[in-house]
C-alpha cells in the first residue's frame, strides 16, 4: 500500500473549499447557495479527517462527527427559510430579498 | 491505494464543478450525491472507516433527502431553469471566479511551500472514536445535541408560521 502524502489531501480539500466558494459567490439561486455551503462543510471535515489521519488520533474524526451535525441542524433551518422565501417570493432568486422588512 | 486517492479526488472535484454549474436543482443534488460518495472513498482510503460510514448515511442519505422534499415541495416549472440559466451569464461569474483562483493559489501556495512532512499513517477503527467522543469530548455532544434540538425548533417555527399566513389571507380574501 502506497501511501498518501498529507498535503496532497489537504490540497483536495481546498480545491472543494474553493470550489464551494466559488459557488456562493457565483449562484443567486437560494438552493444552490446552500449546497455550496455543504461542500465547503464537507471539505472542512475532509481537511480534519487528513489532519486527524496525519497523527494517528480519532479527534478529527471527531470534529467530522460535530461538522456533520451543525450541518444538520444548519441545512434544516435553511431549507425551511428557503420554503418561507419562496412562497414570500415566488422566486428563489436571493436578489428578491435585497430590501429589509421586504 | 494511492492510484485509488488520486481517481476519486479527480472524480470528487470533477462532478463538485458539475454541481455548481447545473442548472436543474435535481442534477445537482445527483452530481452532489457522487461527490459526497467519492469524499467517502477518501476518508475510507485514509483510514477513517467510521466517518465514511457516516458520510455516506447522514450526508448523502439524510440531509440530500431533505433536500429533495424542499425541490419537490417547492414545485419548480421549466421556466425557473430558463431563468436560472440566464443567471449564468459569463459577466456575473467571471469575478467570483478570478477571486476564488487567487485565494486557491495562495492556499496551495501555503501547503506546497514547506517540507514535506511524513506520510499519512493507518486506520483508526471506530472504536477508539467512540471511547474518545463519549470521554474527553462528552461536553460538545450534548452541545451537539442542544444544537440539533434548537434546529429542530427552528425549522419547525419557520415552516409552521406559513400555513398560519395561508389561513389569515384566505380569511381576509373570504372577508372582502
Amino acid at each position: 500500500m502506497a501511501p498518501v502524502p498529507m498535503e496532497h489531501g489537504l490540497i483536495l480539500a481546498a480545491v472543494l473549499f474553493v470550489l464551494g466558494m466559488a459557488g456562493v459567490l457565483m449562484r443567486r439561486n437560494i438552493i444552490f447557495m446552500l449546497l455550496s455551503i455543504e461542500v465547503m462543510l464537507n471539505a472542512a471535515g475532509l481537511a480534519f479527517v487528513v489532519a486527524g489521519s496525519r497523527w494517528g488520533q480519532p479527534d478529527g474524526q471527531i470534529m467530522f462527527i460535530f461538522i456533520l451535525t451543525m450541518a444538520a441542524a444548519e441545512v434544516s433551518v435553511g431549507l425551511a427559510l428557503a420554503i418561507r422565501f419562496y412562497h414570500m417570493f415566488k422566486t428563489l432568486d436571493t436578489d428578491a430579498a435585497n430590501r429589509m422588512r421586504g | 491505494m494511492s492510484a485509488l486517492f488520486y481517481l476519486s479526488s479527480v472524480v470528487a472535484v470533477i462532478s463538485t464543478i458539475l454541481v455548481l454549474t447545473r442548472v436543474n436543482a435535481v442534477h445537482a443534488l445527483l452530481y452532489f450525491i457522487v461527490s459526497l460518495l467519492s469524499v467517502a472513498l477518501i476518508f475510507f482510503i485514509l483510514g477513517a472507516p467510521f466517518v465514511a460510514a457516516l458520510e455516506i448515511i447522514i450526508y448523502a442519505g439524510a440531509i440530500m433527502v431533505l433536500f429533495v422534499f424542499v425541490i419537490m415541495m417547492l414545485n419548480l416549472s421549466t421556466q425557473a431553469a430558463k431563468k436560472e440559466s440566464q443567471l449564468l451569464t459569463p459577466e456575473i461569474w467571471v469575478g467570483p471566479a478570478v477571486l476564488s483562483i487567487i485565494l486557491f493559489g495562495e492556499l496551495i501556495y501555503i501547503l506546497t511551500v514547506r517540507e514535506s512532512r511524513p506520510y499519512l499513517v493507518g486506520s483508526i477503527s471506530p472504536k477508539y472514536v467512540g471511547m474518545s467522543l463519549l470521554g474527553p469530548y462528552v461536553l460538545g455532544v450534548e452541545l451537539a445535541s442542544i444544537l440539533l434540538l434548537t434546529g429542530l425548533a427552528g425549522a419547525y417555527h419557520l415552516g409552521r408560521h406559513d400555513e398560519d399566513d395561508e389561513k389569515k389571507e384566505d380569511r381576509s380574501g373570504g372577508e372582502s
